[in-house]
């Protein structure tokens, strides 16, 4: 299973470094990455394998938001599935 | 491979947008806790929905989690009680609502629906027992609602019953009077009732039902509005092509959340209601998706024509993204609980006559509207079988939710908070049609209810 991470805020150093080192504390395996700067706004959309995920998928959510939380960043952390039904047939 | 814009559009839609998932909703037969000593029948109906439900609110948490969209409510839907209880009389019925209502705080759920009666042909002695007790069990509980079906296309309409409900609305009226008459915001008078509609306040589980199903009810007013704003200038049929597009995905998310919720409480999934629900928050209004196509207010002429484009493109959108659609499924148009309505009420651009015309191409009826509290009770009888009339002849569900408010005049307001909204008192036609509510009896079926 999957789940994509999207992060929005005002870019500073070391965001990337800060989400993957999250992900990979927990078990997360990045799969892709697309990030862009637009001015001072960062946006960036992280694909993750969330088979290995060393705590249950609620927890994770929560400890993203929290990281953003702390960062100055919005991050929300949802199943891929939302994004497959919405736009697949 | 997930497309970025896909990825950035859902994010929007939830984010700016207010798409939300509006409630999950269990039905939950009681038929098998029926019985002769009330007491026996109380214990059996909380055990039995507490155990039923008993993690519907955690399960919907869990989703809401997972797919990081918001899902409001969480509400369990009942058989209508007036089946459990043909001996009991309406202090028993009123122990039983107050049962439910301690059911639904126990389990946590803002509402709970299923006291009502269904009576499309006449009343049992059980179902007018119930019926009287209705102002005061709504006066008593806070997560009860109720609803009556006193029409249908098939049975046509039993005009005693609508004679009982101006006087029911009155009473419930008057007994919740210190809380601007909140009693009636619980209270749906019905035609063609759906058995599975899993919305407030008419929401209950159907005899024909299963023992425990789980149905959603989408929403997504706000996305809706968007889309077509971003359309710009197009003509009407590419508006009703991007009103499909957007509610089948909206739907789609439903259907997710629904399998997924069926699965996860180990219960069989019922159906996804299609209905564009608002609510009071900004963003969030059929009102201004009518607007946004081109109207100056709701409530102005070409309104019901922009309506009913809206609500054929919301069925045609929604129903290929479900397996099961039911419930009312239609753009709603309560007045308290949707922003743009409310301006336009006030404003004086949408009047009680022009919602009875716009409930004739739309979910449900005539809903959340406050009238003056001195308004007869013949007066709201005949409000309500002019609105009945237009499901039967129609062959559609159609209500009456209106909210006499005690001690409030045209131009007042009444505030009922939260979901429910605010709105503006908005004048009744003041001549009599109580000769006519007077005679009772039975207005025949239509002829082309006989299809056979």
């Amino acid at each position: 299973m999957k789940a994509v991470i999207t992060v929005t805020g005002k870019d500073n150093v070391g965001i990337v470094a800060k989400v993957a080192t999250e992900c990979s504390s927990m078990g997360a395996n990045i799969i892709d990455i697309s990030q862009s700067v637009l001015r001072e706004y960062f946006a960036m959309i992280v694909l993750v394998d969330i088979d290995g995920l060393s705590c249950a998928f609620g927890d994770f959510v929560d400890k993203m938001s929290a990281l953003g939380d702390a960062n100055g960043l919005r991050i929300a952390t949802m199943h891929e599935d939302i994004f497959n039904s919405m736009h697949r047939i | 491979m997930l497309n970025i814009n896909d990825i950035l559009e859902t994010i929007n839609m939830i984010r700016e947008e207010n798409l939300d998932i509006r409630t999950i909703t269990m039905g939950i037969s009681l038929i098998d806790c029926a019985g002769d000593d009330i007491n026996a029948v109380c214990d059996r109906v909380y055990d039995k929905i507490t155990t039923k439900a008993a993690r519907l609110v955690s399960v919907g948490d869990d989703i809401e989690k997972q797919y990081g969209i918001p899902i409001v409510n969480r509400r369990v839907a009942v058989t209508p009680i007036s089946i459990l209880g043909g001996r009991f009389s309406s202090e028993d019925y009123i122990k039983l609502a107050k049962t439910l209502d301690r059911a639904a705080d126990t389990l946590g759920i803002n509402f709970i629906g299923g006291y009502g009666a269904l009576v499309q042909k006449g009343c049992t002695v059980g179902d007018e027992q119930l019926i009287e007790s209705i102002p005061y069990a709504l006066a008593e509980t806070e997560r009860v609602c109720s609803s009556i079906n006193v029409a249908s296309t098939k049975a046509g309409i039993n005009m005693d019953a609508i004679r009982k409900m101006g006087d029911i609305i009155v009473k419930t009226a008057a007994l919740t009077a210190d809380r601007d008459s909140i009693g009636c915001a619980k209270f749906v008078v019905f035609a063609n009732v759906p058995e599975d509609n899993p919305f407030m306040a008419g929401a209950f589980h159907g005899v024909s039902e299963p023992e425990c199903v789980v149905s959603v009810g989408v929403s997504g007013p706000g996305a809706v509005a968007s889309a077509i704003s971003r359309v710009g200038d197009c003509d009407l049929t590419a508006i009703a092509e991007t009103v499909k597009k957007t509610a089948f995905k909206i739907t789609r998310v439903g259907q997710l959340v629904a399998f997924e919720a069926a699965k996860r409480l180990g219960v069989p999934f019922g159906i996804v209601d299609l209905s564009l629900a608002p609510t009071p928050a900004i963003g969030d209004s059929v009102a201004h998706i009518l607007e946004n196509m081109g109207l100056e207010t709701c409530g102005c002429p070409g309104t019901t024509a922009a309506l009913a484009l809206l609500n054929d493109a919301v069925k045609k959108g929604g129903v290929m993204a479900s397996s099961h659609v039911g419930g009312l499924s239609g753009a709603f148009i309560p007045v308290s609980e949707d922003a743009g309505m409310i301006h336009a009420a006030r404003i004086g651009a949408l009047t009680l006559e022009k919602l009875e015309a716009m409930t004739a191409v739309c979910s449900v009826g005539l809903d959340m509207i406050a009238i003056p509290g001195d308004t007869p009770a013949a007066t709201i009888c005949g409000i309500i079988a002019d609105e009945i009339s237009i499901g039967v002849a129609n062959t559609k569900t159609t209500a009456v939710r209106v909210i006499p408010a005690v001690g409030k005049k045209v131009g007042d307001e009444v505030v009922f908070g939260g979901l429910l909204g605010s709105a503006p008192i908005m004048p009744v036609n003041t001549y009599s049609p109580a000769k006519f509510i007077a005679r009772g009896g039975r207005i025949p079926a239509p002829i082309h209810s006989l299809k056979n």
